[in-house]
């Protein structure tokens, strides 16, 4: 039987003519992929980048005369102190809403649902995940209804006695932050859940024999078994968070002022209202480097491997 | 057997070429003929100028759809559309209404009008967009056509100034023009011991006056003007350039072709803002800060008699006309128009901004000839008067000017608006202005919100209009 495998085997080796054969053919049958890619994913990119270095511009004479600028739209970037704090804006959401607000709210549901009940675990699962499945407009109404002047949260307010608030002026900030860890936590619980579900229970067991604290199971024993699920969505969340628009444009708009403008927000303004298209996508390739750092430095601090 | 296994075997290869045919002629076909994607772009967005099924051309008429109706804009193209289809038989007017509040409308309109496949046949244009898209490309000049239309001898000569692009050419046929001042509730004023009629002298007697409202008369938003991002253009010409221009400086230096990036008259109007917010003089910024701010006002605020001052157009009591947004036939006996005073009363002692819309024949357009028989037609004399009398506009006709009928609408202040006129002001002709006004809006925004104090609001708007306009075209007076 081996004999008769290698034989085949070697015959296969031997046959060199055919193999030349497959691989032509396999290059004619990949080609159509390769040419859609080519014109619908990498072609973009370039030009994106291209666009990046030009003065493109949807209305005046930059409009037809585009020119190539070199890194003036760079430059002035950072001489713009709006620019600073879109960035500054962008990392406040991030950390508060996606790697500190939706990573560790959605772990600790995830592991008080472990141990619990069916009927418990299906309660609190369906009410996290409607802020899950709704849409991320309908998301910004319900909050701009609850927190707007005249909206939910000062009506229940004014039954305390209390005088109103207005919210979304005075702590912009914070109703975005809270609105998008209410719309994003379910995911990073379902990660957690299935990652907890894989985490075996004689390994807990035993740690729990040998005298280990809930508190020391938790941190020597769970999260370091569950680690490549954390990294996983710590870069799903992030990368979702940095290009989390719809929500705070509906809800705040980026204002007031420019409180709650973060990347994308400045983004849309500097090349669909101000019309600088070329100044916008230079922006969008800074929010890109975010992301790819972003990813990088969790993927090195965590030490894993993907 | 051997037919199929070999027919087999090209399939793939066959399925691969069929696919790279019908990509090339896809693109081929959206090149050569703008039909080819209209199905996929959407009925409302299909190409100029098409002719559909039944043979018959048709022309599309872009304009702005926004606010509480009813919209004058939409009733007065309704009824056009009704008078020329049925002077033209074969020709259908399709109208297109642009959904979106007056930024995104001039970036909608303008995504339009880049491409052979959406770009409309005619569209309302703001004039002070008119150079930037003129240079862009994006209209058609009308030279030509107005010369030979006997009606362009009655339009006001600095309305046709305004329609005229920095190349020399006319670029669109204007149909409405406005000035703006100061609306004040003269039942407010009487309550808080304020002269009536009012005839403020300078900045000083409008910052006196709102404060004696907010000390007598509690409840009542003492000033009102628009000072958010999301007002759009509002902020820039009702707010920041009704200051600006009553001061010694201006925006643009015409006669070195530069911006006045920096200047005293620019930070005494910033300065002016952040007086009104530090003292809560101006309404709450969850009022004003949004995109519906100038219908709050007008549609509701005004009508209950919650403002005191409101530093606007003279188009705002069209929505209190009969059949308007907000019937109040008592509306402009409440509140009367005051001239907009100098900074410190100096000549010519007021002043105003004026502006104003424009039918323009976008360069993409198919359909040009019927296109200008439709302007022709939408801005004759009676159309005119009668979209400006429900607007509330300033007709750009002298005849229409003169006429008494429209002269004397009621409810109304045609008559003195136009008095506003002998001092009133244009913005910078040139194609750099709607990027640069979107940098007053964000500093005027940051300046009533806080965050920026007049000094550093000033420093950032001058950096950024030297990224949009170049560092050789921007200078500093002191």
């Amino acid at each position: 039987m081996k004999a008769n495998v290698d034989a085949s085997v070697s015959l296969y080796r031997g046959s060199h003519f055919s193999r030349q054969r497959d691989s032509y053919r396999a290059a004619i049958f990949l080609f159509p992929t390769f040419a859609l890619l080519l014109v619908f994913f990498f072609v973009p990119i370039v030009l994106t980048f291209y666009f990046a270095f030009t003065n493109m511009s949807l209305t005046g004479s930059a409009s037809i005369h585009t020119e190539f600028v070199g890194f003036d739209n760079f430059s002035s970037m950072f001489a713009d102190p709006n620019f600073r704090t879109a960035v500054w804006n962008t990392i406040i959401v991030l950390i508060f809403s996606a790697v500190i607000g939706q990573q560790v709210l959605g772990l600790i549901i995830a592991l008080m649902m472990n141990e619990r009940n069916r009927k418990f675990r299906s309660l609190i699962g369906t009410l996290v995940i409607a802020g899950w499945v709704t849409p991320e407009i309908v998301v910004a109404f319900i909050w701009f209804a609850f927190l707007s002047d005249q909206g939910t949260a000062n009506i229940m307010l004014g039954w305390l006695g209390a005088k109103p608030v207005s919210w979304l002026y005075q702590f912009p900030m914070t109703s975005v932050v809270v609105a998008n860890i209410w719309h994003g936590t379910a995911f990073s619980m379902l990660v957690f859940q299935s990652a907890l579900g894989d985490v075996p229970k004689e390994v807990t067991e035993a740690a729990m024999i040998d005298g280990a604290s809930g508190w020391q199971r938790l941190w020597r024993v769970t999260l370091p078994m569950i680690k490549g699920s954390i990294v996983t969505n710590m870069v799903l969340i992030t990368l979702q968070t940095l290009g989390l628009f719809t929500l705070i444009f509906s809800l705040t708009g980026g204002g007031p002022g420019n409180k709650t403008e973060t990347l994308p927000l400045y983004m849309y303004h500097q090349a669909f209202a101000n019309y600088q298209l070329g100044y916008g996508t230079a922006i969008s390739l800074i929010l890109l480097v975010i992301g790819i750092i972003a990813s990088i430095s969790y993927i090195r601090f965590l030490k894993v491997q993907i | 057997m051997n037919i199929r296994k070999s027919l087999l075997r090209r399939l793939p290869m066959l399925l691969a070429l069929l696919l790279a045919c019908s990509l090339a002629a896809c693109s081929s076909n959206s090149a050569s003929s703008p039909q080819g994607n209209a199905a996929s772009s959407g009925s409302g967005n299909n190409a100029a100028g098409k002719a559909d099924d039944g043979g018959k051309k048709v022309i599309k008429v872009a304009y702005q759809k926004f606010g509480t109706p009813p919209i004058w804009g939409e009733e007065w193209l309704k009824q056009v559309k009704t008078q020329f289809e049925s002077q033209n038989s074969g020709v259908t007017v399709e109208l297109v209404p642009i959904q979106a509040s007056e930024n995104d409308f001039y970036t909608k309109i303008a995504l339009m009008m880049k491409s052979d496949e959406t770009a409309p046949d005619i569209v309302t244009e703001d004039t002070f967009l008119i150079n930037s898209d003129a240079a862009a490309g994006y209209l058609e000049p009308l030279n030509d056509k107005v010369s030979a239309w006997p009606d362009w001898s009655n339009f006001v000569d600095a309305m046709k100034q305004g329609v005229t692009s920095s190349d020399g050419k006319i670029y669109g046929v204007p149909y409405s023009t406005d000035t703006r001042g100061l609306w004040y509730d003269t039942n407010i004023f009487k309550k808080a011991g304020l002269p009536v009629p009012w005839e403020p002298k300078n900045w000083n007697d409008i910052l006196n006056a709102a404060r004696t409202i907010k000390q007598k008369v509690p409840g009542v938003t003492p000033f009102w003007s628009n000072v958010g991002k999301a007002t759009g253009e509002a902020t820039s010409m009702q707010t920041f350039e009704m200051l600006l221009y009553g001061t010694n400086d201006t925006l643009y230096n015409d006669s070195t072709g530069k911006w006045v990036a920096q200047s005293p008259g620019f930070k005494d109007a910033l300065q002016f803002i952040s007086t009104i917010a530090k003292e809560k003089l101006g309404p709450p910024p969850s009022q004003v800060l949004n995109g519906q701010a100038g219908n709050t006002l007008v549609d509701q605020l005004m009508p209950k008699e919650q403002v005191g001052i409101a530093l606007n157009g003279n188009w705002l009591p069209g929505s209190w006309v009969q059949n308007g947004a907000a019937p109040w036939p008592d509306g402009t006996k409440v509140y009367q128009l005051a001239a907009m005073p100098t900074q410190n009363g100096q000549g010519p002692g007021f002043t105003s901004m004026s502006g104003g819309w424009a039918l323009s024949i976008a360069s993409k357009s198919k359909q040009k000839d019927e296109a200008w028989k439709f302007i022709q037609l939408a801005i004759n004399k009676d159309n005119n008067k009668w979209y400006n009398m429900h607007q509330g506009n300033l007709s750009p006709r002298k005849d229409v000017a003169d006429d008494p009928e429209y002269a004397n609408t009621p409810g109304q202040s045609f008559a003195q608006a136009t008095k506003f006129t002998a001092f009133t002001h244009f913005r910078p002709a040139n194609t750099d202005y709607p990027a640069i006004s979107t940098q007053i809006q964000s500093v005027v925004e940051g300046v009533a919100t806080g965050s920026l104090t007049p000094d550093a609001a000033m420093k950032q708007y001058a950096q950024n209009v030297e990224r949009i306009a170049g560092k050789d075209k921007v200078e500093e007076k002191n």
